[in-house]
């Protein structure tokens, strides 16, 4: 079966993206010689041993932290699990809340819901923390690096002097794009989410931190995680950061630019439009907007019948779900919303096609409406 | 809270978004610059956008209470 296909325009980076071309010989090469179990003695379990322990090596390196602070999980999810409730495990013995922005990825608020009590910190209207409403004591503070839908980055560091709690960091949305911030005892980052495979998470713990593994223990390679360690896919995600690093400063400029021209085209050629989030103090990659009467899903449609692959925090049309929690707390229109992140390789071309057809396309849903 | 009663009530509790939010748009014109238009909807989208609408269509946003069956009501007053 051939399962190759090459969506030509996928604005969508921010969900998944592919693998990045640097880690694909390391994969390949990862998967033949990388099976074995790394906690074994004899000669293929030592040379399993050996790639993930140059995968922890590499990942470290790539984002300035030491080796011995970074495990591997099997998702960014499970990092964020462990990072958030591993930090708060003493806190919450003493019946502190789990403290989080109001904008945290949906990881971090059900973890916090299954943890114990819930604390969400307000944002103003460009999704940056409330400074002044950050409590002073609290199990944990969850403070992400930038955010996932609206691409604000959050001041983590100013946060972190205002709390006497741990900082748990979920830097899935950043990892690899820029470097991680200061303040946090524990972070988070998501593999395919720089192009790495999916099925690898970062969870990073700083050696003075008090992490208490929230979970059961397991007999492996390393205590603050649990299951077979995913060696070949480890290895390419950490390929892939380091080649995501070296080259970040090139992409991110040209995809700060990119992003600059859907901002300015969007506010000037789509009628009732609302462009959410910081011009400036944002991921380089990501920007959203929200389309007054128009469905989000209708326009998620819409945009990838003309060739563009988009996500959307609208609701719209399905009753089941509640609209994006990022978008409210800003006080930002929920429906017909759109949200555009950039692949490595994005081009002018790609963006200027898609602002050429997004006005057409707003423009046919609000007449099916009289609008 | 303490406001007269809109002279305009939508009924939009089972509508999804954004349809209440199109409703208001088509109706705000059936009131007097000045008087006040009542959104019922039970769409938990329309708690944040008809605020948002009011921003970006430069109306004033008043507040929410509730319509007689407990449905949130949002208040819209037009002032253009």
């Amino acid at each position: 079966m051939d399962y190759r296909r090459r969506v030509i325009r996928d604005l969508d980076a921010a969900s998944s993206m592919p693998l990045h071309p640097a880690a694909r010989d390391t994969f390949l090469a990862a998967l033949e010689r990388g099976y074995a179990d790394p906690r074994r003695l004899h000669a293929s379990a030592r040379d399993a041993r050996l790639l993930l322990d140059n995968a922890r090596e590499a990942t470290a390196e790539a984002l300035g932290v030491r080796p011995d602070e970074v495990s591997f999980t099997a998702t960014g999810t499970e990092a964020v699990h462990r990072g958030l409730l591993g930090l708060a495990q003493r806190g919450l013995r003493d019946g502190l809340p789990i403290a989080h922005t109001a904008v945290e990825h949906s990881a971090v608020l059900h973890a916090a819901r299954w943890g114990g009590t819930r604390l969400s910190v307000p944002v103003d209207g460009l999704g940056h923390v409330v400074l002044e409403d950050v409590p002073s004591r609290a199990a944990v503070m969850a403070v992400q690096s930038g955010n996932h839908e609206v691409g604000t980055i959050q001041a983590v560091a100013a946060a972190s002097e205002r709390t006497d709690a741990p900082v748990f960091t979920d830097a899935c949305a950043s990892m690899g794009r820029i470097p991680l911030p200061e303040g946090w005892s524990a972070a988070a980052g998501s593999a395919h989410k720089w192009g790495g495979p999916a099925g690898v998470g970062i969870l990073l713990v700083r050696k003075a931190a008090r992490w208490r593994n929230p979970f059961p223990p397991d007999d492996r390679v390393d205590e603050r995680t649990a299951g077979f360690e995913n060696v070949p896919a480890i290895l390419a995600a950490a390929a892939s950061l380091q080649a995501v690093v070296a080259e970040r400063d090139e992409v991110n400029a040209r995809h700060h630019d990119l992003i600059d021209v859907v901002r300015a085209r969007v506010a000037a050629e789509v009628a009732d439009v609302e462009v959410v989030g910081d011009r400036d103090l944002r991921l380089p990659h990501i920007v959203t907007f929200s389309c007054l009467y128009v469905d989000g899903e209708a326009l998620v449609h819409e945009l990838d019948r003309r060739g563009f692959g988009v996500a959307s925090g609208s609701s719209c049309t399905s009753s089941a779900l509640t609209p994006s929690h990022v978008l409210e707390a800003m006080g930002a229109l929920t429906h017909g919303n759109v949200r555009v992140s950039l692949q490595r390789d994005a081009t002018r071309e790609q963006v200027e096609s898609f602002c050429d057809v997004l006005p057409e396309v707003v423009r046919d849903l609000r007449a099916r409406v009289g609008l | 809270m303490n406001q007269p009663e809109p002279a305009l009530e939508l009924d939009c509790r089972t509508m999804l978004c954004p349809m209440p939010v199109i409703e208001l748009a088509r109706h705000l014109a059936d009131v007097e610059i000045g008087q006040l238009i009542g959104v019922v909807a039970n769409d938990a989208a329309a708690r944040v956008d008809v605020p948002a609408w009011c921003r970006m269509r430069e109306q004033e946003f008043v507040g929410t209470d509730t319509a007689a069956d407990g449905a949130p009501r949002h208040l819209v007053r037009r002032l253009t």
